[in-house]
């Protein structure tokens, strides 16, 4: 189990933070990643593993309405 | 005009005043017209409500509630529309900063309304010399309005038999009140529709001239029904005309702190917009793919957030239809941000026009949302049309599409049929019904008299009249207060329930916009977290209509590393650029202001609203109570479209055993929580701000703020248990 923005989430093996933006369907182009408190740059999200356990920040820059 | 209309201009009046000075950006006086009485004054601001209520949208509200007393309805005499300016109002340093904010009492809701409109009036009204224009009573006839800034004189004209539409009128008083092609840059015109003159849901446009294009263009004043007032007092027009704008026109105290706050604010859009919101590129529509994707798109009335055919109203559509080759436009001098965008050349399928290739400003979001995914016509050609009619008519497109959307769902509920619409199929995503019902309200004719009048006065005639049943209609029409809701899907979104639903006007975003903090983000968790969101970002909202300043500036460009430098909230507040706006405010005016102190300026004339609320007979708790569409699943048909989430929220947050439950039985448990989580919202919410179990303002509270004036005493105290 990881967390996802403070949600309970399964985790699965292999799972790297590209892939878990797009199984959370998080499309908005600016989004800010953080695994743990560390900040990961957009260009790591494909190597990036997400472990059993991890706590995962996706936080969106949507100003709105 | 024509030769005719010119021999029916009378001339009612004129008044001759000093031409304006402008001192750390106020001119301390208001002009005011009464229009039976042929009368124009100078007045003064006092110097307590300067003190108090900061500018702007504050004075508007302060001397409006002054004007009229708990029995004044919109249509009374005794009502006023008020066009206010702001301190900051006219600065060509920053962008955002050409605001007009407009106060009126509002036929959708009966109390006092605020609207916030682009253009240049703000501006040239007060470098004309005036903070505020206050206008009272109401003409017999038509009557255009004109004040001359540089030459100090105000006419009032007669000008009977004039059609108020909009779109050809704005050109022709161009013409006639320019003295040549540059000279249009130095006008700004407010003109309105037939459509407010015959529905509640009257705009007002407010126009700047585009040198590129040599157009007039028009932005809106929009919500709650200020241009049906506007008509109703038979204006057709106010010119106003000023010549001689630079950056010293405020005279601001230090125009360093201007220029240093500028200058940021520019370099950061010159560099990330583009990889931000667009705004110079599509400006706000660009929100309709992100809605989409994150299930905040109303569709066939806020049933549903998304819709598969939504693809045809997306973002890149509105890139190929928007007739720019560069960034956009800017409705006011210096605004780098330039959201403002058109479709030239646009030909009208229907209606008056039908066959005229017109130049259509926008869509923003709202109509592209409203028309589009909530009234389930997802064709660009319509949304353009529908957008294009309700301006001209001066309708709006909010108002319009939310009650055409409650409408159409009547119509497939059988709540109303072709009988009662007099023909018109009102299926959603019935196009040329769509544009039928739209000229039919405008006129005031056959299904459109009764469409015209807004969701909450709808409801009662269907219940009255056809036997409706009135939960339903309560559950299914998304207004509250009387305004109807503008384009989010709020379901899972607690905060933005809130957000819309403790709005003073109403339910418009322009108070709070949380979905994503909270719905996405989950930044917001907990009811203390959420009424400290609620609190604090309709406060810091207020406040831009206190100084004359556009909310873009502030959040739909950020700094870079603002989300790595700052967290949660905090990163939300997007701390330098509250910075610029402390800068902004010492820059122009010489008082030095913390972020603090910003927001008890706004807590003041917030409170102020509310309590304006209590005395037109509103503003308790019963009143900030919205549909349950805006809550959870109101239909069957709306819960299995999302089964998986909602069955997942009964079993783990519930604690309630889905198996062999029936669909009606999940809706109405979901229900019964989802409203309690409301309910406790609220209070957090009201305890937050200092108000009374039943949402009124302490009377601690209201002597904190110091702005315990003896009627607001004396007002409040009958509701202190």
């Amino acid at each position: 189990m990881i967390k996802v923005n403070g949600r309970d989430r399964e985790w699965e093996k292999n799972l790297t933070v590209d892939l878990l933006l797009k199984k959370c369907k998080y499309s908005f182009p600016l989004i800010m990643v953080k695994v743990n408190g560390k900040y990961i740059p957009k260009e790591k999200y494909q190597n990036t593993l997400i472990m059993d356990g991890d706590d995962v920040q996706v936080i969106h820059s949507i100003a709105g309405g | 005009m024509s030769k005719e209309n010119k021999d029916n201009q009378k001339l009612l009046t004129s008044f001759e005043f000093e031409p304006g000075k402008v001192e750390k950006g106020y001119t301390d006086r208001r002009l005011y017209i009464n229009l039976s009485e042929n009368k124009i004054e100078e007045k003064p601001i006092d110097l307590e409500a300067k003190e108090t209520f900061t500018g702007g949208r504050g004075y508007g509200i302060w001397y409006l509630w002054n004007a009229v007393s708990s029995n004044t309805k919109w249509n009374d005499p005794e009502n006023e529309i008020i066009f206010c300016t702001g301190p900051i109002c006219g600065v060509t340093q920053y962008s955002g900063t050409g605001k007009t904010h407009v106060v009126t009492l509002s036929p959708e809701t009966g109390t006092v309304n605020d609207n916030n409109v682009g253009g240049y009036l703000a501006p040239f009204l007060k470098f004309s010399g005036w903070d505020l224009l206050e206008i009272q009573d109401k003409a017999k006839e038509d009557v255009i309005i004109f004040i001359d800034g540089n030459k100090g004189k105000v006419v009032i004209e007669e000008v009977p038999g004039i059609n108020s539409d909009t779109y050809l009128l704005i050109e022709k008083l161009t013409e006639k009140y320019a003295d040549d092609e540059k000279d249009k840059r130095n006008l700004s015109i407010v003109s309105s529709g037939r459509g407010a003159e015959n529905t509640n849901l009257g705009i007002l446009n407010v126009t700047w001239y585009d040198v590129r294009r040599k157009k007039v263009r028009i932005k809106q004043a929009g919500r709650g029904g200020t241009g049906s007032v506007f008509r109703d007092k038979k204006i057709l027009a106010i010119v106003t005309k000023y010549s001689g704008v630079n950056a010293g026109s405020n005279n601001a105290a230090y125009p360093e702190l201007l220029k240093k706050a500028g200058q940021r604010l520019t370099k950061e859009i010159s560099k990330l917009d583009h990889i931000q919101n667009g705004m110079r590129e599509t400006g706000t529509v660009n929100l309709l793919d992100h809605m989409q994707n994150y299930n905040c798109l109303p569709v066939h009335n806020f049933k549903f957030g998304s819709h598969p055919d939504a693809f045809k109203i997306e973002n890149k559509i509105w890139h190929q239809r928007m007739t720019q080759n560069q960034a956009g436009d800017s409705c006011w001098m210096g605004c780098a941000m330039r959201c403002a965008h058109a479709v030239d050349g646009f030909e009208l399928s229907t209606g008056p026009l039908k066959g005229e290739k017109v130049l259509v400003d926008g869509p923003e979001y709202e109509t592209t949302a409203g028309f589009g995914g909530n009234c389930g016509c997802f064709d660009p050609d319509f949304v353009l049309e529908a957008n294009f009619y309700c301006d001209n008519y001066g309708m709006d497109t909010i108002g319009v599409s939310t009650t055409m959307a409650f409408l159409m769902e009547c119509y497939e509920n059988n709540i109303i049929n072709k009988e009662i619409t007099e023909g018109l199929e009102l299926n959603f995503g019935n196009i040329k019904a769509a544009l039928e019902l739209i000229h039919q309200m405008a006129e005031g004719k056959g299904f459109g008299k009764i469409a015209g009048l807004g969701i909450r006065q709808i409801k009662k005639i269907l219940v009255e009249k056809y036997g409706a049943d009135a939960e339903f209609l309560q559950d299914i029409g998304m207004e509250c207060k009387g305004m109807e809701f503008s384009e989010y899907v709020t379901k899972e979104s607690l905060a933005q329930q809130g957000g819309y639903g403790m709005a003073n006007k109403g339910p418009q975003h322009d108070e709070n916009w949380l979905i994503f903090m909270d719905q996405v983000n989950n930044q917001i968790p907990t009811f203390e977290d959420k009424a400290a969101a609620i609190r604090y970002f309709s406060l810091f909202r207020t406040w831009f209509s206190l100084v004359g300043l556009c909310k873009l500036p502030w959040n739909d460009i950020e700094p870079e590393d603002n989300k790595q430098k700052y967290h949660g909230m905090e990163a939300a507040k997007v701390p330098e650029h509250l910075e610029n706006y402390c800068w902004l405010f010492e820059g122009v005016t010489g008082k030095q202001l913390t972020p603090e102190e910003l927001i008890l300026q706004s807590e003041r004339v917030h409170n102020l609203q509310r309590i304006f609320n209590l005395k037109m007979g509103f503003g308790t708790r019963e009143h900030d109570i919205i549909p349950y569409r805006a809550v959870g699943p109101v239909t069957a048909e709306e819960y299995e479209s999302r089964r998986e989430l909602y069955d997942q929220q009964l079993q783990e947050i519930v604690n309630f055993d889905i198996k062999d439950k029936t669909t009606e039985e999940k809706i109405k448990t979901l229900r019964d929580y989802r409203e309690e989580q409301y309910q406790k919202l609220c209070d957090a919410v009201y305890e937050r701000r200092g108000w009374s179990s039943n949402g009124v303002p302490t009377l601690e509270n209201i002597i904190k703020l110091k702005i315990d004036f003896p009627e607001i005493l004396e007002l409040v105290k009958k509701y202190q248990s």
